[in-house]
């Protein structure tokens, strides 16, 4: 009893120790001198909680039984961390960048963040993970039972009692250092810390044990060795299929358990510390199990028949006096229990928290995340309740199991359980085809057949399965024996069930892909991850059209505590150069926003946030296009250059008109200046030849000097004519007319025009009218739509080359407007020519050259001062020009 | 527009070094884990010619090839870490 005192004490100073160790992290971490808590060694260390109570006294019943067969829980560890190359580098890498806090959100972050996935992954894990801390409660009551010593009998010590001590100093511990800081992706150097002391404690204790065994019992390593092939276990009994499963099996465990997962993934800071953990952590392993056997072997010897062999490690030093050895070595397996127990708590608690209770919350409340009050609270007493539920849940299993099953069996079946994640987590880190759909049908089916093949039949005959279901099968059908599955007797039952359970589990995972489709942001995530080397960077982006910088702020401030969510959002605005304190809610900070959250909620309730404040959680073309191969996007650009170069040829091709209308512009205003000099030139020839002849000819008859000065006179009044039309183009051009609005009849002004121009020139245009049609009131500058009359009909009797030229004058209704249309039967003017005709000094089939080519562009400047239009229509046998009369001007005749 | 910059086919001696060294790193856990699974062939029942290996023979097989497997592991990291940038580059904290 005296032994069990100073056990209790040393116990109590060495908890006291690991709180002062893990209180002083906290502090240093948090004044920032914290840089040797992220160092390798610490890392490897906390790695070493995959050696737990079983197998720091298991191992060594474990061996006692079974020979060198224990190796293999260690063996596969050492495997995949000397092969860190091929696997744990992505995961990781993908645990970094994703800011993934558990398994259950690896798994629920890759498949399209589906809380379905995590919400499985997370039941599954506490179903398996639970047994294993009763496990450690366990044997930690049992090893303080040893050392109250079978004479004082059951009633001196009672065990449950100390395991709701044990149980309860965890919880503490684990509410303390666990929820301190929300964000689970933060490091909890505490813990840690703390998980590394107690990892050279057991490492000292076991290696302690270990000299005194083969140096202070054996007698050296030669005696040892020939001590180790003379003992009952002395040969190699190798069970092949065993060797090789529990090989495998004790690999993906590593890999899928959460308290592992946490500490390789979620409290990793960097990649070096796994570079180095890569080969001094299989070290820590090697020297864990160097000195399992010749402990093994000793029990064996010295103690007697029937004595646990689960025990030895406590109980060869104390058979052999040794109590301060036997003290280490128990505070060596307390170390293993309460480290595996804190972290797979805090693994496990932080899965709940964020998958189950959550969810659950945030749909209570109904507006989401938008409602007020301060979430950060709701996450923190989420995950404390979590801790001791799950903790209370441990507790309970191992109050109402009773203890008493070999450590070792519970340890396996829970390894068999959580291996159940491995097709998931590999297929979705290396295969950008696994889908939600597969990895819940293979999740579901690894999850069933290990149920039925392992953990209910663990329990026994008759307890959970019936005697009938062991020897004939699952509603009596043969082939669903949990010993036999499809026939296949005669296997060792963690053997089989380890195989077909992780077979049918790929199975279910790959068939379930291949036939499913997978959403957008399923592929998505699938390209993120399995390229995690190749783009670290941007998944996808979302589209901030109603998210407002506000309801960002105050979302945020409610998860991470308003100082982090200011700091956060202060360092975003000074990024984007924005005054204040509020950035643009711009798709690069929703998408850093939403990585800060997972980190504190999980990937798929911080999907959820972000997408009730941002609009939409859909998947826009854009991010399609970002899964879609390089190819698509340059496809993409190439339809963009080619609709480039289409414009571009488009606006040569004005250019090209542009510059061919100004060249044939130029050439006819070079033709007209020689023609108007000419022009200008013959009159004023004639007028000064007259008038020398009138000077200097003496006696001219009075006929004569009539003549002559008619002739002058004539030559100067065509002068005037030219000149008045420059001058009347160029005043029309320039926008100096001052029009004259009066009203009149459309029949009357055509009348003037036809008479203004039957004076003047020649007769024999045959002109047709329809009066009835002209009787039309209208209010414009009369003198100056009469004059383009004029012009048009001087035109037509200039111009019209038929045997009987006709002109044909109709005024068209065209709709509200009204249009006078002047068609003749002369010779259509060419194609090239059309586009010029109302270009000044255009002449076009001028054969007297009495015109100056002005007549039509002085037309159409008139009508668009008048504000119609006049345009040419050519037609079979003749030209058209059809005036349009103004809109406002034309009224209906009475 | 968009030039795919081809990867030369030959590199220089030091990155060529290098590439085999990460390639030995790949090969180890292949070559642990054969060896490990060797055991596998050895006689369960014992005959005249072959006798049964002993426990204490299989322990020393064990940690003889874990031993070589962190050794090689560590020189192997050492010499990476060593001769290049490159690795020690990856292992820099790169938070976004």
């Amino acid at each position: 009893m005296a032994t069990l005192n100073v056990l209790v004490g040393v116990s109590l100073i060495y908890v006291a120790f690991l709180f002062a160790v893990a209180f002083a992290a906290e502090r240093s971490a948090a004044r920032g001198r914290g840089s040797w808590l992220r160092s390798p060694l610490v890392y490897t260390l906390s790695l070493s909680i995959y050696c737990t109570a079983w197998t720091f006294y298991g191992a060594v019943g474990y061996a006692a039984r079974s020979g060198l067969e224990f190796v293999t829980i260690y063996l596969g560890p050492s495997l995949v961390m000397i092969g860190w190359w091929w696997g744990l580098r992505k995961l990781v890498r993908i645990g970094r960048t994703q800011r993934i806090t558990s398994v259950a959100d690896l798994i629920s972050s890759r498949y399209g963040k589906s809380n379905v996935l995590a919400i499985v992954v997370t039941v599954m894990a506490v179903i398996g993970v639970t047994p294993y801390i009763a496990l450690q409660l366990q044997s930690v009551t049992t090893s303080i039972s040893i050392f109250a010593g079978p004479s004082h009998g059951e009633d001196a010590f009672n065990q449950i009692g100390s395991g709701l001590w044990v149980a309860f100093g965890l919880a503490l511990f684990t509410l303390l250092f666990g929820t301190r800081s929300l964000n689970a992706n933060e490091r909890h150097y505490g813990v840690v810390i703390a998980i590394a002391c107690e990892a050279i404690v057991k490492l000292i204790a076991l290696l302690a044990v270990g000299v005194f065994v083969v140096w202070g019992l054996g007698g050296g390593v030669q005696e040892t060795l020939a001590r180790i092939d003379n003992s009952e276990i002395g040969t190699l009994q190798l069970d092949r299929s065993r060797w090789m499963a529990l090989t495998f099996l004790s690999g993906a465990a590593f890999l899928c358990l959460p308290r592992m997962f946490q500490v390789l993934v979620v409290e990793n800071d960097n990649e070096r510390q796994l570079h180095i953990a890569s080969w001094a952590f299989p070290i820590y392993l090697m020297l864990m199990s160097l000195f399992v056997v010749p402990i093994a072997v000793m029990g064996l010897d010295l103690l007697p028949e029937g004595s646990n062999p689960d025990l030895f490690v406590l109980t060869v030093p104390l058979a052999e006096g040794r109590e301060g050895l036997a003290i280490l070595s128990f505070l060596g397996g307390f170390s293993s229990a309460t480290s595996m127990v804190i972290v797979a708590t805090l693994a496990l608690a932080t899965m709940v928290s964020n998958h189950v209770v959550m969810p659950i919350w945030l749909s209570t409340q109904g507006e989401g995340a938008t409602v007020s009050g301060d979430v950060r609270s709701v996450v923190i007493l989420a995950r404390r309740a979590s801790i001791l539920g799950i903790i209370g849940l441990g507790f309970f299993y191992y109050r109402f199991s009773g203890g008493g099953a070999a450590l070792a069996a519970i340890g396996l079946i829970s390894f068999v359980g959580v291996a159940q994640f491995l097709p998931a987590m590999l297929g979705g880190m290396f295969w950008r085809g696994a889908t939600r759909v597969g990895a819940l049908a293979g999740l579901l089916c690894g999850f069933s057949v290990w149920v039925f093949c392992l953990l209910l039949p663990s329990f026994g005959p008759d307890v959970l399965l019936s005697a009938s279901v062991f020897d004939r099968g699952l509603w009596g059908l043969s082939w669903l024996r949990p010993h036999a599955l499809f026939g296949t007797a005669g296997m060792d039952p963690t053997v089989h069930a380890f195989v077909w359970s992780i077979t049918l589990n790929t199975a279910a995972l790959v068939v379930g892909s291949l036939m499913s489709f997978p959403t957008p942001l399923e592929r998505l995530q699938g390209a993120q991850f399995a390229n995690v080397f190749d783009r670290s960077g941007e998944t996808r982006a979302w589209h901030s059209s109603v998210a407002t910088s506000e309801d960002l702020m105050i979302m945020t401030q409610r998860i991470l505590g308003a100082d982090e969510a200011l700091q956060l959002f202060r360092a975003e605005a000074r990024e984007q150069g924005v005054d204040g304190e509020l950035p643009d809610p711009s798709p690069g900070f929703l998408l850093r926003l939403e990585r800060e959250l997972a980190a504190s909620v999980g990937a798929a309730t911080a999907h959820a946030m972000i997408g009730q404040l941002a609009g939409g959680s859909n998947v826009s073309v854009e991010d399609l296009m970002a899964v879609a191969d390089e190819s698509a996007q340059i496809l993409e650009y190439s339809n963009r250059l080619e609709a480039k170069s289409a414009e571009l040829a488009r606006t040569a091709r004005q250019l090209r008109e542009a510059n061919e209308k100004l060249t044939a512009l130029s050439v006819q205003k070079d033709a007209f200046l020689g023609q108007i000099s000419h022009e200008l030139r013959t009159p004023m020839t004639s007028i000064r030849s007259f008038s020398e002849i009138l000077r200097d000819t003496d006696g001219l008859t009075a006929a004569e000097k009539t003549r002559y000065a008619s002739i002058i006179h004539g030559e100067a009044i065509r002068l005037t004519r030219l000149l008045d039309d420059l001058l009347d183009l160029s005043v029309l051009e320039n926008g100096q007319v001052s029009l004259n609005i009066e009203q009149g009849n459309l029949s009357e002004l055509l009348d003037k025009a036809i008479v203004t121009t039957e004076a003047g020139g020649k007769k024999g245009l045959d002109i047709q009218r329809r009066r009835l049609d002209e009787v039309v009131q209208i209010t414009t500058d009369l003198d100056r739509l009469g004059q383009v009359f004029i012009n048009l009909i001087t035109n037509a009797q200039k111009y019209c080359d038929a045997a009987a030229p006709k002109l044909v004058i109709q005024v068209v209704d065209e709709g509200p407007n009204l249009a006078v249309a002047f068609t003749d039967n002369g010779t259509p003017i060419p194609q090239s020519a059309r586009t010029v005709i109302f270009e000044k000094f255009s002449r076009i089939n001028d054969k007297d050259g009495s015109g100056a080519g002005l007549g039509l562009s002085i037309c159409r400047e008139i009508m668009s001062r008048l504000g119609g239009d006049i345009s040419y229509h050519p037609v079979s046998d003749g030209n058209c020009f059809v005036v349009h009369l103004p809109p406002a001007e034309a009224m209906a005749a009475q | 527009m968009t030039e795919t910059v081809r990867p030369s086919v030959f590199l220089e001696r030091r990155s060529y070094r290098l590439r085999r060294l990460m390639d030995a790193l790949r090969v180890l856990p292949v070559a642990g884990l054969m060896l490990w699974m060797f055991p596998l062939f050895w006689p369960i029942e014992a005959s005249e010619d072959v006798p049964l290996r002993s426990l204490s023979e299989a322990v020393i097989y064990v940690f003889v090839i874990w031993f070589l497997l962190i050794a090689a592991g560590a020189i192997l990291w050492f010499a990476l870490d060593g001769r290049s940038a490159v690795p020690r580059a990856r292992a820099e904290p790169d938070d976004d």
